[in-house]
């Protein structure tokens, strides 16, 4: 049929599979899948609405770390305490009162009591420590001292003393305290509690909150888009030249590798920030480990739900129709983060939500959250995301189905039962 | 222009109770235009939907070239549909793009394309806005591009001339012609008779799913009853009814249309028309395609 080819008035004839033979070969299939996820990728990075978007949660990611690095107490710098320069005797018990309480305190020698309080005032010093008579430490701050750090002064003052006494009847303090520093508990535990860093609690409740927004967005955007190409009715002309299912997934791809740009990106720029500014003081490796379990998560879990999403956007015809349709499936991912955001921070080893998170529907909420806490078993780990990934053709060939049957029918709502049942 | 391109053979679908498709049977020929036409809810797009695999038929089949219809076939239909579809946000020229790309077009050939029916078509100035900024008889154009973008093997067009001033129905009639006489089967429905009489090579009326008349326009028009015009200015009304072997079929002002019966002379006819006035015109006329649809409708459902 290459004759009818010389007649385009605007192409020389091109490589067509027409004929008959050649129709729907893999090679056609994945054309029209890659122009299809091009273009959803393409329209959407080049929307003014995305990239607002995007430029916003960036600068909350930024701000945050700022605001980690700059506020004192919340990062991971410890209490700065001024100590006058000729005192270095003070110094010393004021750094080993800390250790035995398990303060972080920095101490800082000033020159003078007045320099002293200009630091405190202008917020460099978190206190400035003077030794009054009989062994009392007068403490300078800005309005309250820190509770933790009050009890490391107090334990200074009473060492203070006790030196003072001990040297009085003729004996070496040192000699005493070394003594007392043996004694103690020794804590035997038959089942040791796994000892969570307060910096990976938060790097969790941060990649819960960057994948849950990533799922519930990209979820979204796949059902509008698919609504878009129904109420604008561009969907029979799309079904006239492509597949079904060659549709959806092209779509779900090309969300999803939208999604994944954003998420990469927030995740380098938010770990790399705080790195760089020592906020974060994680090993490298744990750092970028999270960053690469939150990827490989939020492609499971978006790839796991997008074709829910899809199906769902199928059955109706308007754009205010989809909110209500997809409420099942934003449920699950807002039920997964939930759980995670509100008991692991404080509980990271809460047997709910460990439960919870190795089953697949919740998991890629719920896993991400627990791997950058830390203390998750291999198996769990493993175990998690083999039935993740299991679910995925399961849910996707069901979604195809629903796609299928229901994204012609323009009009009122396709019942969830006539979508499935024809073939 | 006679061998069958594209031979659509017992279709049939119902929906629940209703039936929209009957054993609807018809081809059509490399180089023909072929028009369908019929009442609102006859099968014409239902039969459309069919032909480019967005629906399936309960049993029947479409043949292209004596093979059954695949999907590397129907990539090289170029199709507009009764509802209008268009990404309303893209760009005139990149949906244009997109749509030559989908039907496996490369890269260059599917830009070179899109502008040249962008120009054909008097869009060319639009190229580069979005289509929702466009007026619908301008969209309808770019429809009618996306549909020709990608130089199709065969033309299937729903309802092409809807919503068209009369500058863009000239167009697009013209386009249809140069298709079809490059070898291309065009087959379109439409509502606006005058314009499927003038244009296309073949007509088929479907009437509740099935065919009821196809043939071409001049096989249908004298298969039916032609029938006689004469003008009277002046004569009294039912004049005509009293000459033998006349029937009165219409009245429009002093113009009456006539059904004679068999062996019945027109002279006579004249000269009774003469007797009672003066007479402006005597003709012969066939049905047109506006009256053969009434007839062939009416008489459908008489049955």
């Amino acid at each position: 049929m290459s004759e009818r080819d010389r007649t385009n008035p605007g192409a020389a004839s091109y490589p067509s599979s027409g004929g008959g033979s050649g129709a729907g070969s893999s090679a056609d299939t994945l054309t029209a899948i890659r122009l299809i996820a091009g273009r959803e990728l393409t329209t959407r990075l080049r929307s003014k609405a995305f990239r607002v978007m995007t430029a916003i949660v960036l600068l909350v990611i930024i701000g945050t770390v700022l605001a980690f690095h700059l506020l004192p107490g919340i990062g991971s710098g410890g209490s700065k305490v001024g100590v006058l320069q000729a005192d270095a005797a003070l110094t010393q018990q004021i750094t080993s009162a800390a250790d035995a309480v398990g303060a972080h305190v920095d101490t800082v020698p000033v020159a003078d009591e007045a320099a002293g309080r200009t630091r405190v005032a202008d917020g460099t010093l978190d206190a400035l420590v003077i030794p009054r008579e009989s062994g009392r430490l007068q403490v300078v701050v800005q309005s309250e001292l820190d509770p933790a750090l009050q009890t490391a002064l107090i334990v200074a003052s009473r060492n203070l003393v006790q030196d003072k006494a001990i040297r009085a009847l003729g004996g070496d303090p040192a000699e005493v305290n070394a003594a007392i520093a043996q004694a103690g508990v020794v804590v035997d535990p038959i089942k040791p509690p796994k000892q969570y860093d307060v910096q990976q609690l938060v790097l969790g409740a941060a990649a819960g909150i960057l994948i849950y927004l990533s799922l519930m967005i990209g979820g979204q955007l796949v059902a509008q888009g698919v609504v878009e190409e129904k109420s604008s009715r561009v969907v029979e002309l799309l079904l006239a030249t492509v597949r079904p299912w060659e549709l959806m997934v092209g779509k779900v791809l090309g969300i999803g590798a939208l999604g994944m740009i954003q998420i990469v990106l927030y995740g380098v720029v938010g770990v790399g920030l705080s790195s760089a500014l020592g906020t974060l003081t994680l090993s490298v490796g744990s750092a970028v480990g999270t960053v690469i379990w939150l990827i490989v998560w939020y492609l499971v879990g978006f790839v796991m739900y997008a074709f829910a999403f899809a199906a769902a956007g199928a059955l109706v015809s308007r754009m205010e129709d989809a909110s209500g349709v997809i409420m099942p499936i934003t449920s699950f991912v807002i039920v997964g983060y939930v759980v995670g955001i509100s008991v692991l921070p404080s509980d990271p080893s809460n047997s709910f939500a460990e439960v919870l998170s190795i089953i697949p529907l919740f998991a890629p909420t719920l896993m991400p959250m627990r791997l950058a806490m830390g203390g998750v078993p291999v198996w769990e780990a493993v175990m998690s995301l083999l039935l993740a990934l299991a679910t995925i053709p399961l849910l996707a060939a069901l979604a195809g189905r629903i796609y299928r049957n229901a994204v012609i029918h323009i009009g009122s709502r396709v019942p969830l039962r006539k979508a499935l049942a024809r073939g | 222009m006679t061998t069958t391109a594209l031979a659509i053979d017992g279709l049939s679908k119902r929906y629940g109770p209703v039936v929209a498709l009957d054993d609807m049977t018809f081809e059509v020929r490399a180089g023909e235009i072929f028009g369908f036409v019929g009442s609102n809810g006859a099968g014409k797009t239902t039969t459309m939907r069919i032909v480019l695999g967005v629906l399936a038929p309960d049993s029947g089949e479409v043949r292209w070239e004596g093979r059954p219809i695949d999907a590397g076939i129907r990539r090289r239909i170029g199709y507009m549909p009764e509802e209008r579809g268009l990404y309303p946000k893209m760009k005139v020229g990149e949906q244009l793009i997109y749509f030559a790309r989908l039907h496996g077009m490369p890269v260059a050939a599917a830009t070179a394309a899109a502008r040249t029916w962008a120009e054909t078509l008097g869009i060319a100035s639009r190229f580069g806005d979005d289509v929702q900024a466009l007026s619908l008889g301008n969209q309808q154009r770019v429809q009618l591009a996306a549909a020709l973008v990608h130089n199709p093997a065969v033309l299937v067009l729903d309802e092409p001339f809807s919503g068209l001033d009369p500058v863009a129905v000239d167009v697009m009639s013209r386009v249809l012609a140069e298709r079809a006489a490059a070898g291309v089967p065009v087959i379109f429905s439409s509502h606006q008779l005058d314009l499927v009489q003038r244009i296309c090579h073949r007509v088929g009326i479907v009437k509740a799913g099935r065919m009821v008349a196809c043939g071409s326009v001049d096989e249908l028009r004298s298969g039916a009853g032609a029938h006689l015009v004469v003008t009277t200015p002046g004569a009294p009304a039912g004049w005509a009814a009293a000459v033998p072997g006349v029937t009165p079929l219409s009245t429009d002002g002093d113009t009456v249309a006539l059904s004679l019966a068999p062996g019945t002379d027109d002279q006579s006819v004249l000269t009774a028309a003469l007797a009672v006035g003066p007479v402006t015109e005597f003709s012969w006329r066939k049905p047109d395609l506006v009256e053969l649809f009434r007839h062939v409708v009416t008489a459908e459902e008489a049955a």
